[in-house]
């Protein structure tokens, strides 16, 4: 351990302290305070109001924000769906097939969310899939770009995982599709958790992609704050993400309980 | 006659470029134990992965009692599979893994529950059914492991390095379990992969000597042990020196005379038919070396070393050929660096030089 001393310890801790307050903790700080600020002229807000969370928790934003929940879920589900089946198929292909397929799985996340937009935009604006304008293009988006990290989390899983367990399992009499339910699922539980938070705090933050693609009724939470802050609106914007942070938690609580209970066993 | 519960005609196994497995032929009888003895990388635990099914062979095929199952899946051979790392389901209760294979068969709850008390209790968890692998000892778990191989009542155990995680006292113990086991179930073919020779030698009926992915020798365990047909084989299995020795006379069927530093002793030619005047290696076990104060071939003493149940000498004999001898009592040796008498017995097993590699 390079601190040993009481000294240099408490100025590791107090240059942690600075960089966490002034990157993470300051701003969420003023984000939750501009989210009930009444005025804000000076440091502090003048006075506070329910009012702007009371706006962000009803009407459009409402719905906006019931949007960004179902994106999240059905982008993170489908990312976990096919990240693992891609992650399970490629190791039974040879390596040369698995080295391609795995570096085409994780392009997207080195391609600008803009540029993932923008393609979608261009590839499905003519029959035969004309998905432009309609929620399912935006969906299609999400799942690209959290997909990556959905498969990668299952994969580095699987590279880890012991792949006698599976051998003796099918020595046993059982096939495939048992040893795949039985064995090797059970055991990648905590890793299929940790893919669908991972995917669904992704999702749930996109605004890149979604903001060149979104028809009028499929406006996620992230562009409705973005428009906000764009109409000057900032306190109701700050509300808003209120409401986005809290959802997005509340989603990998949710998951992160899921995970804990699957590497208890 | 019965056909053999295993058998594998020229079967090769590559790995990419890597040849882990060249044309192997061998047979293992119905209930027979058969150990695969051989250093790290001499392909007996690919061996054992062609029979399992769990590596496909590039040529060759494999028979269980007969019948050919080279394009048959794992699971569709119905073969006891115990691995070096026991490879429990950790997320399954004890009785849930040895209960795995049955229901993997559909055979019904209530045989499920008979059967999986009998195996845990022929290899002594019965009282342990209801904890999770994490939660056993070593030992234990591959106590589980043989129990759960055995659910299934396989025609054929294969066992790859079952012992080697295990701590001295434990192996001994484990070791004595399975001999017990082989008695219980005497119609069980067993295959033993290992690199260490003493279990393959209190185990197997025949042992079969593996290195650089080919059959050496195989024969039974006492005859591979006493009558080695290969300097690899004599030096493998029971640790033998290799002493480099001149043919003097060599009869035909019968032993040979052979020089050594200038002595002659008679040694048995196992490795196949040697000629005067032939070159060839006398394999000599470090407990049948005798070492004196005097007399005999003179060496020199280079170290000593105690293992406990007695000692190990490090000579060289005169002329450079280092010798390792076992003896029970230093008692009356001269001190490490002076010069001592050895002598070698008659009837050593002598084997050409070069053969199986």
């Amino acid at each position: 351990m390079l601190f040993r001393t009481r000294r240099s310890r408490f100025l590791l801790w107090l240059a942690f302290g600075v960089l966490f307050g002034v990157v993470i903790a300051a701003p969420l700080a003023m984000v939750g305070l501009a989210a009930v600020a009444g005025t804000w002229n000076g440091v502090l807000p003048a006075e506070y109001t329910a009012r702007h969370l009371a706006d962000a928790a009803s009407g459009d934003a409402l719905a906006s924000a019931l949007v960004s929940v179902q994106t999240g879920l059905v982008a993170s589900l489908a990312a976990v769906l096919v990240g693992t089946w891609a992650a399970l198929a490629v190791r039974s292909a040879p390596r040369p097939v698995r080295r391609v397929v795995d570096t085409l799985l994780h392009l997207p996340v080195a391609v600008p969310s803009v540029v993932v937009g923008l393609s979608l935009l261009v590839a499905f604006s003519q029959p035969p899939l004309a998905l432009n304008g309609t929620r399912w293009i935006v969906l299609v988006a999400h799942l690209v770009i959290v997909l990556p990290f959905g498969y990668g989390v299952v994969s580095g899983a699987l590279d880890r995982a012991d792949p006698a367990l599976a051998e003796v399992a099918a020595s046993l009499g059982a096939p495939p599709a048992l040893v795949l339910w039985r064995v090797r699922l059970p055991l990648l539980a905590p890793a299929l958790s940790a893919s669908a938070s991972l995917s669904l705090a992704l999702s749930m933050g996109e605004v890149g992609a979604t903001v060149m693609l979104y028809p009028p009724d499929w406006r996620t939470l992230p562009v409705s704050v973005f428009a906000q802050a764009d109409r000057g609106e900032v306190f109701l914007a700050a509300a808003s993400t209120v409401v986005l942070l809290g959802l997005t938690l509340v989603g990998l609580l949710t998951l992160g309980l899921a995970k804990g209970r699957a590497a208890e066993r | 006659m019965s056909a053999p519960a295993v058998e594998l005609r020229g079967v090769s196994v590559h790995f990419g470029r890597t040849v882990a497995l060249r044309e192997l032929d061998l047979t293992v009888g119905r209930g027979e134990a058969l150990a695969l003895l051989g250093p790290s990388g001499s392909g007996k635990s690919t061996a054992l992965k062609a029979v399992a099914g769990f590596v496909r062979p590039h040529t060759g095929r494999v028979l269980l009692s007969g019948e050919d199952v080279t394009d048959l899946p794992p699971h569709r051979r119905g073969l006891g599979v115990v691995v070096q790392n026991y490879a429990l389901f950790p997320h399954m209760r004890v009785a849930d893994n040895v209960a795995f294979g049955l229901r993997a068969r559909r055979m019904p709850r209530r045989q499920v529950e008979e059967r999986v008390s009998e195996v845990l209790s022929m290899v002594g968890m019965a009282d342990y059914r209801r904890r999770f692998p994490r939660e056993l000892s070593g030992g234990q778990q591959q106590r589980v492991a043989i129990a759960r191989a055995l659910a299934i009542r396989p025609p054929v155990l294969l066992l790859d390095e079952p012992l080697s995680a295990l701590d001295a006292a434990l192996r001994e113990e484990m070791l004595a379990e399975l001999l017990r086991l082989r008695g219980e179930l005497p119609d069980t073919a067993l295959v033993y992969v290992t690199h260490d020779q003493g279990e393959a030698l209190a185990l197997a009926d025949r042992i079969a000597v593996m290195r650089d992915a080919r059959l050496v020798e195989v024969g039974p365990t006492d005859q591979l042990y006493h009558r080695p047909r290969t300097e690899f084989t004599a030096s493998f299995l029971g640790a033998a020196n290799l002493l480099p020795v001149e043919v003097v006379a060599a009869p035909g069927d019968g032993p040979a005379t052979v020089r050594l530093a200038g002595a002659e002793f008679r040694a048995e030619p196992t490795g196949g038919p040697v000629a005067a005047g032939a070159r060839a290696a006398l394999g000599v076990r470090p407990h049948r070396v005798e070492v004196r104060t005097d007399g005999g071939m003179p060496a020199r003493l280079l170290a000593v070393q105690w293992r406990g149940t007695g000692f190990r000498l490090d000579l060289e004999l005169d002329g450079g050929t280092p010798l390792r001898a076992e003896v029970s009592s230093v008692d009356g040796l001269p001190p490490v660096g002076a010069r001592v008498g050895v002598s070698i017995p008659d009837g050593c097993p002598l084997v050409t030089t070069g053969a199986g590699g």
